[in-house]
């Protein structure tokens, strides 16, 4: 069965984020006031081929653990969705 | 002797490291990404660049060249592997110094001359330079803001294994405002044995008057002398046997 994984690395609360001091002044800036703290982060998004939500959700977490984030700097999210069609076949290829 | 210098899709420094190699008279090879084969060397450069292009973050895919395999070896064994700007992160990713580079606090990309304390002369990568000598060496990079967390701070200070400080022109301490923020104003770290060192300053562009300094040169000089005299880490592991 395939899956679509949303992956979200972010910084560590306690790691510096000048990236979101810098979008949070532009903001203010421009007269949103509201807005606190910002945080820049990157949005992943995995196909995967599983048997079940489990395993893909457990694949994806060894993936984010060996690559996708850096443990020393930086955390990690994952969610999870039947693929649309959910074809275990390539989308495109030869016919 | 004979230095390695390995060679990413993306490495930019390879060439001005080899032409410092040889200014001082010495050997270098190149070394693929993709081979195993370290030919030999006595220490392994990891130069500058943007190896596999950075994608994801910085040096995190270079991490799984097959060379990386053989360089990890060779550390391990206690052969002297040098990290510069790139190559430095390319270490931090694969784990064999701790901590990780991030954005430059300004945001910016720095190409600047900087000055940096020599913090230990004990090192094989400073036994050429003066105990507290200010090194005049520049960087180029956008993400060399060190950061680890306070234990292993710590740690690094503990063990003397900060080799490299940023300070101002004069030696003073620039006190957290060095050129990209990093932590401790930490600019090089050597691994437990010391046989590893990464720094995001570019010395082997500080090798010839012409350049504007030739502090780097000193550096070079520094790994010569522990290789081919009776080494200051001798008891670091038999390392010369080359690592196949």
């Amino acid at each position: 069965m395939r899956f679509v994984a949303d992956v979200v690395v972010s910084l560590k609360p306690v790691v510096n984020d000048p990236q979101g001091l810098v979008v949070r002044a532009g903001l203010h800036q421009l007269g949103f006031a509201e807005v606190g703290d910002v945080r820049v982060g990157k949005h992943i998004t995995l196909e995967v081929d599983a048997a079940n939500q489990e395993q893909a959700r457990q694949r994806v977490a060894d993936m984010c653990e060996r690559l996708l984030r850096n443990p020393v700097i930086e955390d990690y999210g994952i969610e999870l969705r039947a693929a649309s069609g959910a074809s275990p076949e390539p989308l495109s290829g030869p016919a | 002797m004979r230095f390695g210098i390995a060679v990413f899709p993306g490495t930019w420094s390879d060439r001005d490291c080899a032409h410092a190699v040889s200014v001082l008279g010495h050997e270098s090879v190149p070394l693929w990404h993709r081979d195993r084969d370290l030919q030999g060397v006595d220490c392994v450069i990891l130069p500058g660049g943007f190896a596999y292009g950075d994608y994801l973050r910085t040096g995190a895919v270079a991490r799984f060249a097959p060379l990386m395999e053989s360089v990890q070896e060779f550390a391990a064994a206690g052969g002297l592997v040098w990290g510069i700007c790139n190559g430095f992160q390319i270490l931090c990713e694969a784990h064999l110094l701790p901590g990780a580079l991030t954005r430059n606090a300004s945001l910016e990309f720095r190409c600047q001359m900087t000055w940096m304390r020599v913090e230990r002369t004990d090192s094989p990568f400073t036994r050429e330079c003066g105990t507290g000598q200010v090194l005049a060496i520049p960087v180029s990079h956008g993400e060399g803001r060190y950061v680890a967390d306070p234990e292993t701070l710590e740690r690094l200070e503990g063990e003397r294994r900060v080799l490299l400080r940023y300070v101002a022109a004069d030696g003073s301490p620039v006190g957290g405002v060095s050129v990209n923020g990093s932590m401790r104003d930490i600019a090089g770290i050597v691994s437990a044995q010391g046989n590893v060192l990464g720094m995001m300053p570019h010395p082997e562009r500080a090798c010839e008057p012409l350049l504007g300094s030739d502090d780097g040169l000193r550096m070079f000089r520094s790994v010569v002398a522990a290789v081919e005299h009776d080494s200051l880490f001798a008891d670091a592991a038999p390392r010369r046997e080359p690592v196949r």
